[in-house]
């Protein structure tokens, strides 16, 4: 035992060595790394001395983030769109800034500071850094630019900087397309995943291809490392990292149609839409009234935000890609279709119009009527296209069911997005059976397959829709992806680059026999004298095929009688058109839709002819005015 | 061996403060390290009265903090080394759990977690590490002969890398390297042998490239940034940036008390926090950060005076470590401040402001006079 103790002692002994050994290299390299310590804030504190009492008294260091220059907007035919146009602001660094009331007191004596003004930048100060600078007030006038240097000196941190503002010199031309610019929100902050790359940003895409294309447009922030002396203002540039500018973006837009459209419009509320079949290249996105998105690049106030806002005409409404309206008779030529390929109709069978008939095992023998009160008489497909015989359809859509409907309608693309390249775009609707009973937990009737077979009733689509399956059926069944961006551009070694276009899956296998019986219906709507549309194919110089209708706003009970002109103007039918020409070499389609508009043949089709005249023909053959 | 220690009375400090010293021996207070780490506390308060912007409130709350982490000292110091060594695994457990846990909850949550909420109290279990790691390992080198044999070296590894591939995933590669180094220092300290260190050395240099590779891409640019910080301008290469002007303008003397111009103009970031030591150099200049390191100095002396003086291998190996970490604390700390060591979120002991960590610091404390109050004579 005392032997294992002795041991153990020892043992005891060496180890206790050992560890002080250790102990001591540990301390001498305590004292070591100590002296390395003491050495470098020696060098600082005493050898360096002067170099940073220079720094810290006279010159600060301070990181600047540069902005990159917003990508500019062209049309197709090189009209500018959207650029940036120099603007003075008024910006604060709060370190530099005594009592940021007073102030805001002084400023108030020299200049206009809206209470608004005053809380937004309150609110900035908060989330920024003590040494980056705050707007204070946006789109100073010349006289207060000079007023502000004239007193800068009694109210230090506050400074004049120039920036480039946005600026739309087609206004509210082309509003919709172009979207606008805004002031970054909190809300923008959280849904951008480079929020980092708006350091030094003011603005952000909030609505059309600004929107859409945000991340081509914005480009990437720059950095540079400043001497700056006390009071901020920066005396030497050390470092420059240069911000890379926003790609130069060329939309298929034609501002020129865009406003000769929205001309055709006159008082009338709606939208129009061209398209190139071809492509799939939007020639033309107009919804009117429009707005000037200019108001938008500095805030607007609330007065001036309410006042468009609740304007009964909605301007800010986009009702080329979010209006849903109810497609009326322009479905029927896609009707007609269906029937002829799943042989339900023949082209030259013709059913006999009476001015109104009735579902078969209708109890009640409810009678649906034609919008011609003495009937069309003996009317074959392409007949019922010309004069937009409504009993013919009923009688079709009965044939063909509701749900073979939806199948025909789905593949054209009406009740689904079209893809294109603008944010908010509503997918309308196209019911069938399975659909009302998910949403009204009802069984589906005849007689609203009728409804809908016609376009009214739920169905449900928005005019690019329209415009669309226009171009879809102009190209025999090949379908585009409608697209706005035609081509980016670098904007320093200006090298342009192509946005190809996207073919969407074609419209299952219909004959070329059975297109072309619709499609000669759909010119005859245009150049025949019994034609809903004759009114324009007048002096027309190319062939034209289009399909007017008439989407109900106002219920009208059985028996009535739709009268026009008893009709509050905001109850009447929406006029709609669709077309495209030439009819045998499709080069552009259009839907035009007039709010409240009455017949589609007299006020939307003209619109239609304008667009498609201006763009086949060129602006000469513009009617002119007579003198 | 009597289960209660007898006090020895024959080692010459003890007999000098012959009435504190029976006082300190009664309390398990070892008054020399608490005079100083009164100063300390007193010497951070009024930085942080200075830092915090002339802020009451900033100081009261430090104060409040300081009571709490000498409540702690003082607490364990009443725990005799000898329950240390018996909770040692106990504690190492739990950590370890908890920082499963932890991680489990940060996968979840989808971002970074380090904290863990328990009954209200939130905290970091990789605080509890910095302590838990060297008293695993002073534990079970404790358990045979020193120096180590290979096999047992190997465990102690693992009981090492662990912890801290744990607290580096969070991530959070401060407390991870605060952590490596309190474990690493009782191997250390333990004779492991040079030969030995050295093939480890090797063997570690070797698995960089590939624990490289195991990184997330944002992990290595958090890496890239450390290394350079004139890569992030904006962010930790700002702060390097004021923080030499704001030590190097300081002078030998200093701008005086409240009167740091970088500090209090300028964006010092962090100056309450992790970069307190800039604000100190700037307003006491090159004498007050002399004065600072010679108390860090005497606390880290006295701190391995204890691990010397220790009688088993256990509380040597583990007074030697805390000591040893406390030094890597303020040396890191003032070495990434002024702009020797790439940015580290390492806070200055007992002056930055901070809860957790102080807390941990102080609990370190109370071990070591807990070790230093409790020697027992060995019988001969």
């Amino acid at each position: 035992m005392a032997q294992f103790d002795n041991f153990t002692f020892k043992d005891h002994l060496r180890e206790s060595l050992l560890f002080n050994r250790r102990l001591t290299i540990t301390i001498a390299a305590v004292v070591l790394l100590t002296i390395v310590l003491i050495g470098r804030l020696f060098i600082l504190q005493v050898v360096e001395y002067t170099h940073y009492t220079t720094l810290s008294e006279k010159n600060r260091v301070n990181i600047v983030p540069i902005p990159p220059t917003r990508g500019l907007i062209y049309d197709r035919n090189g009209v500018l769109l959207a650029h940036n146009v120099p603007t003075f602001l008024l910006e604060v660094v709060e370190e530099h800034v005594e009592n940021v009331d007073t102030m805001l007191g002084q400023l108030k004596q020299i200049i206009s500071l809206t209470d608004s003004d005053i809380t937004r930048f309150k609110r900035q100060l908060n989330r920024k850094r003590k040494f980056e600078s705050v707007p204070l007030r946006y789109r100073l006038t010349e006289e207060e630019v000079a007023r502000i240097s004239v007193n800068q000196f009694r109210i230090p941190g506050v400074y004049i900087k120039a920036e480039l503002a946005r600026h739309y010199p087609q206004g509210k031309v082309t509003a919709h397309v172009a979207g606008y610019v805004g002031r970054i929100s909190e809300l923008d902050l959280r849904r951008m995943d480079n929020s980092s790359q708006y350091r030094a940003s003011s603005h952000t895409g909030k609505v059309g291809v600004e929107r859409t294309y945000e991340k081509l447009l914005h480009g990437q922030i720059g950095l540079q490392r400043v001497e700056s002396n006390a009071q901020g203002r920066i005396i030497n540039v050390l470092e420059r990292t240069l911000p890379v500018p926003g790609k130069t973006l060329y939309l298929n837009i034609d501002s020129r149609l865009h406003a000769i459209a929205e001309k055709a419009f006159g008082e009338d509320n709606g939208a129009a839409i061209a398209i190139d079949p071809n492509t799939g290249a939007v020639l033309a996105l107009v919804s009117v009234p429009s707005y000037d998105p200019n108001q938008f690049i500095h805030g607007l106030d609330t007065e001036a935000f309410d006042v468009l806002k609740k304007s009964p005409n909605r301007p800010l409404f986009n009702r080329a890609v979010q209006g849903q309206y109810p497609p009326g008779s322009t479905l029927k030529p896609l009707l007609g279709l269906a029937g002829l390929e799943l042989d339900e109709v023949q082209a030259f069978n013709p059913v006999n119009c009476k001015g109104w008939m009735t579902v078969p095992d209708d109890i009640d023998q409810r009678r649906y009527r034609d919008w011609k009160r003495s009937g069309h008489g003996t009317t074959n497909l392409v007949k019922a296209i010309t004069e937009s015989c409504d009993i013919y359809f009923y009688d079709l859509a009965y044939k063909l069911g509701i749900d073979r409907i939806y199948q025909y309608l789905s593949a054209f693309g009406l009740g689904k997005k079209t893809g294109i390249d603008v944010i908010g775009e509503l997918v309308g609707l196209v019911p069938n059976k399975d659909w009302k009973l998910r949403t009204y937990n009802e069984l589906w009737f005849p007689g609203e397959t009728l409804i809908n077979g016609i376009g009214q009733g739920y169905t449900l689509s928005t005019p690019l829709q329209l415009a669309s399956f226009t171009a879809t059926l102009s190209k025999f069944g090949q379908r585009m992806q409608p697209i706005i961006l035609k081509s980016t551009q670098d904007p320093k070694t200006l090298e342009m680059q192509p946005i190809e276009p996207v073919p969407l899956q074609e419209v299952h296998k219909i004959s070329d026999k059975n297109w072309r019986t619709v499609i000669h219906g759909m010119e005859k709507v245009v150049h025949d004298h019994n034609g809903t549309a004759r009114g324009i194919g007048y002096g027309i110089k190319y062939r034209m095929a289009g399909k007017t209708g008439t989407a109900q706003v106002f219920g009208i009970k059985e028996g009535e009688r739709y009268d026009e002109d008893k009709i509050a103007k905001k109850l009447r039918d929406h006029a709609l058109f669709i077309a495209f020409a030439p009819a045998d070499d499709p080069k552009i389609a259009v839907a035009v839709i007039v709010e409240n508009g009455g017949g589609g043949g007299t006020t939307a089709a003209p619109i239609a002819r304008k667009i498609i005249d201006y763009y086949l023909l060129g602006e000469s053959h513009e009617p002119k005015p007579t003198l | 061996m009597s289960p209660s220690p007898r006090y020895s009375s024959d080692f010459a400090d003890d007999t000098r403060l012959s009435n504190g010293g029976r006082l300190s021996q009664q309390f398990h207070i070892d008054v020399p390290m608490l005079v100083a780490l009164l100063t300390l506390a007193f010497v951070g308060l009024i930085v942080m009265y200075s830092a915090g912007g002339q802020d009451g409130g900033a100081v009261w709350r430090q104060f409040f903090l300081l009571f709490i982490g000498f409540a702690v000292m003082s607490v364990i110091a009443q725990i005799h080394p000898t329950t240390l060594k018996i909770w040692t695994p106990w504690i190492f457990g739990a950590g370890l759990l908890m920082l499963f846990i932890v991680l489990l909850a940060g996968e979840i949550g989808k971002g970074a977690q380090r904290w863990l909420n328990i009954a209200g109290f939130r905290f970091q279990p990789s605080e509890i590490m910095k302590i838990a790691l060297p008293m695993m390992i002073a534990w079970y080198l404790a358990e045979s002969v020193l120096p180590p044999r290979r096999a047992r070296l190997l465990i102690c590894s693992v009981i090492l890398v662990v912890p801290v591939a744990l607290v580096a995933k969070q991530p959070d590669l401060g407390t991870a390297l605060l952590i490596a180094s309190s474990g690493i220092f009782a191997l250390f300290l333990s004779g492991v042998r040079w030969r030995l260190i050295i093939s480890l050395l090797t063997i570690a240099a070797a698995c960089i490239p590939f624990a490289w590779g195991a990184l997330h891409d944002y992990q290595r640019q958090r890496v890239y940034t450390f290394l350079n910080p004139e890569s992030d301008p904006l962010g930790s290469g700002y702060h390097i940036i004021q923080s030499t002007i704001a030590i190097g303008s300081g002078g030998v003397y200093g701008k005086g008390w409240l009167n740091g111009t970088q500090s209090h103009l300028d964006f010092l970031p962090e100056r309450e926090t992790d970069f307190i030591f800039a604000v100190l150099s700037e307003e006491f200049g090159f004498m007050g950060v002399l004065i600072l390191l010679a108390i860090y100095l005497f606390i880290t002396a006295r701190g391995l005076l204890i691990a010397s003086q220790a009688q088993d291998t256990f509380t040597r190996l583990l007074a030697g470590s805390l000591s040893l970490t406390f030094f890597v604390y303020f040396f890191v700390n003032i070495g990434m401040v002024s702009g020797l060591l790439p940015v580290v979120g390492v806070p200055l002991p007992l002056i930055s402001r901070g809860g957790t960590s102080l807390v941990t610091i102080m609990a370190g404390f109370g071990i070591l006079m807990s070790i230093k109050t409790n020697r027992k004579l060995v019988s001969h």
